[in-house]
């Protein structure tokens, strides 16, 4: 049984982890986990995430699933959030890319370009499907 | 496993192939092997990028430079200095596409522009299965507010000003409603969520449930307080397993927490919750059927009044609210109703979450303020229709709703604009149909599903719903006469007003409306014997076409009837009393000869 007061204790501590804005002080990295994502594999995805976070040794990262973020056929989805950037979201991914967003993005602090949506005319040209004649 | 430094994308769809994406396919291919790349550059052949008309389309990974309207002549010089060397061909690449940055948060993109998510908000931000995650976003703070500082009166009128109307299909106002059930002097009342979400094609109660199942526990809280009650039940289908998951776990925080249970906040209000599954049944989403079945009865409508306000779960007085009316009831307690009011139109308030599906490039939940134009919502969030196909018409409401043509995309959505179209909200499910949709086949999908959804209980839907769907089969089979539609229409117009329940009176939508803006091709079916969408088989002819027919006997081989007959280097013909219509012939055949007309 919580008072209001420790509620309200919990609130102030947790904000930091939540916010998506520029002013946080840790890192956060979100897996889209609702049936849209999990239907796409981002199990393997969320694994593969927490593998490599923990094998780097990385702190201050925390790596959370998150419901459906709303552009079901981009999962999925990992949305990147580093302190004093902006969030960063990758679409279309797999374990193999997010070990590789881990390793040079999270880690190194270089956004992984081709992971991230490519728009052209409003359409977004890097969710294709292969062709097999 | 090749390791390629580098992919090229070539548009395999329908616009770039006829301006010779193929050719540009196979030239990349070749030039690659010659230049001794094709183990480092992958060319891979795609589908439709949804920019037609700068085809052909060629994408370079990992630089993901956009090259348009390439020729063959342009290969050589493509692979010589973009694959080889490493430098963009600058007067290929399409011009907006060097201003275009990449795009890197979602929240930028066109999709999100228009969109206010407010029963959507925490949705993909938070950790469902953590409270605190809730906690941070002012989570069980409106219920503070309601037990602290409000009476359950003061909450029912807050509920009223604001305009929220019931967000299942039936856009009830919630104010009001609460108000019946809280008159009710009764030493039991219940408040039940209905999160049964049976309509084809609609996910967005399952995505709240999933994402951010809080606010639905925290509103049921807000509202039992209002009303009177401290049991609170949640109807969730089987079949969103992840959703009956992650409800549990919240309850069993919320209960650690001492946000269920007994004395919350130490006001000596107790609430608590509990998960009751579905079986599978469509009809038990209407209200009344869905008390039945809690009760342990067969899920049958039963008549109303009494309303389940004053007569409901078990004779009590019960509310009954939609997942997405939950979803945006905290709100609304604490930053007060003028709020919601100011968004969305006079009659209908606040937003609405579309699950949208179908023929739409952009699939998935858009939460708009009400009044926003489906045009908006299919063309600048939905992305418009892939493959450079035409728009035919915009399905809302399942089952239960009606279809939207061209002529009307320029409606603004509220509840009654819509239901005066002859369609309505319903639950927020939105189709969207092109030309390769045949109305008719539609109109017999959603009665086949209503038919097989009935309860039984009264004759008009019993009977009434498969007396329609063998009407529209006899109609896509090409046995019907225009008699048959008169009768379909009148059959349709009588089940209406003769149904015990919703499921009832609304299976004959999709008919009805279908036949007022589709009647043509209705008439085509019925009188030139044709699907002109070239969807129902039966009316389909496959015919083998005598010029590109090299006569090699592939087809004849492949059938698996044995209706394709003939001798090699002579004629081949299909017996098409013996044709089954499974297309293999025309997949196997090397020459195109084969055509479904």
């Amino acid at each position: 049984m919580k008072s209001l007061a420790e509620l309200e204790a919990i609130r102030k501590k947790t904000v930091d982890n939540v916010n998506q804005r520029t002013d946080r002080t840790t890192t956060r990295i979100v897996v889209g986990m609702a049936t849209c994502g999990i239907a796409a594999g981002a199990r393997p995805v969320l694994l593969a995430i927490l593998d490599e976070v923990k094998k780097l040794g990385l702190g201050d990262v925390s790596v959370v699933q998150t419901g459906c973020i709303g552009v079901c056929r981009l999962e999925p989805i990992v949305e990147v959030i580093r302190p004093g950037e902006e969030k960063v979201t990758y679409i279309k991914m797999d374990a193999e890319k997010a070990k590789k967003v881990v390793d040079e993005h999270v880690a190194g602090g270089k956004v992984c370009d081709e992971y991230v949506m490519h728009i052209v005319d409003g359409h977004v040209v890097n969710d294709y499907t292969v062709k097999h004649d | 496993m090749e390791f390629y430094r580098s992919q090229v994308l070539v548009c395999g769809g329908t616009g770039c192939t006829s301006s010779g994406s193929n050719d540009i396919f196979a030239a990349l291919k070749s030039e690659l092997v010659s230049k001794g790349l094709e183990k480092e550059v992958e060319v891979v052949k795609t589908g439709c990028f949804g920019l037609c008309e700068l085809g052909p389309v060629v994408i370079v990974y990992p630089e993901g430079a956009f090259y348009s309207q390439v020729k063959v002549d342009d290969v050589a010089e493509l692979v010589e200095e973009h694959l080889l060397k490493g430098r963009i061909v600058k007067r290929l690449v399409y011009h907006d596409a060097i201003e275009d940055d990449k795009i890197k948060s979602l929240n930028k993109v066109g999709f999100y522009a228009k969109q206010e998510r407010i029963a959507l908000r925490n949705c993909g931000v938070i950790d469902p299965e953590n409270i605190d995650e809730y906690l941070a976003f002012d989570g069980y703070k409106a219920l503070e507010k309601a037990l602290t500082q409000m009476t359950p009166q003061e909450v029912i009128d807050e509920m009223k000003k604001s305009g929220l109307r019931g967000r299942g299909g039936g856009g009830f106002p919630t104010g009001l409603k609460w108000e019946f059930a809280a008159k009710q002097k009764n030493d039991q009342k219940y408040i039940i969520c209905n999160a049964d979400e049976g309509d084809p094609g609609a996910f967005m109660d399952r995505s709240v449930l999933e994402g951010d199942p809080h606010v639905v526990l925290e509103a049921m809280a807000i509202g039992g307080y209002a009303i009177g009650a401290n049991q609170g039940f949640i109807y969730v289908r089987a079949e969103y397993p992840i959703a009956v998951q992650r409800l549990e776990v919240a309850i069993a925080q919320a209960r650690d927490y001492g946000l269920l249970g007994k004395n919350i906040f130490e006001t000596g209000f107790d609430f608590d919750v509990e998960i009751r599954l579905g079986a599978g049944a469509f009809v038990c989403g209407e209200e009344t059927a869905l008390m039945r079945s809690i009760e342990g009865e067969r899920g049958m409508p039963t008549p109303k009044p009494p309303f389940p306000a004053v007569s409901g779960l078990w004779g009590k007085p019960t509310v009954i609210n939609n997942v997405e009316t939950y979803a945006n009831i905290p709100q609304i307690i604490y930053k007060g109703a003028d709020w919601f009011s100011s968004i969305g139109t006079e009659k209908s308030k606040g937003t609405k979450v579309f699950a949208l599906g179908g023929k739409i490039t952009n699939t998935g939940l858009v939460e708009i303020p009400m009044g926003t134009t489906l045009r908006e919502v299919i063309y600048e969030m939905g992305g418009g229709i892939p493959n450079n196909k035409k728009f035919k018409a915009v399905q809302t409401g399942g089952p239960s709703g009606g279809c939207i043509t061209a002529d009307n995309l320029d409606i603004s959505i509220e509840y009654d604009t819509l239901v005066a179209m002859g369609s309505m909200m319903g639950s927020g499910g939105m189709i969207v149909l092109d030309e390769d949709n045949c109305m008719v086949d539609v109109a017999r999908f959603f009665l086949d599903f209503t038919r097989d959804e009935s309860c039984g209980k009264c004759t008009p839907c019993r009977v009434g719903t498969k007396r329609m769907l063998e009407m529209l089969e006899k109609i896509t089979e090409g046995k019907a006469t225009l008699e048959d539609l008169d009768k379909l229409e009148k059959l349709a117009l009588s089940i209406k007003t003769s149904a015990l329940c919703g499921l009832g009176q609304t299976a004959p939508n999709p008919v009805l409306s279908t036949l007022k803006y589709f009647r043509d091709e209705y008439e085509a079916h019925v009188v030139d014997k044709k699907c002109p969408a070239g969807v129902c088989k039966a009316l389909m002819q496959y015919t083998i076409l005598d010029d590109p027919c090299k006569k090699c006997g592939i087809c004849a081989k492949a059938c698996p009837v044995g209706a394709i007959s003939g001798k090699v280097k002579e004629r081949f013909v299909i017996d098409q009393d013996k044709c089954v219509k499974c297309g293999v012939c025309m997949e196997k055949c090397p020459f195109k000869a084969i055509v479904k007309k």
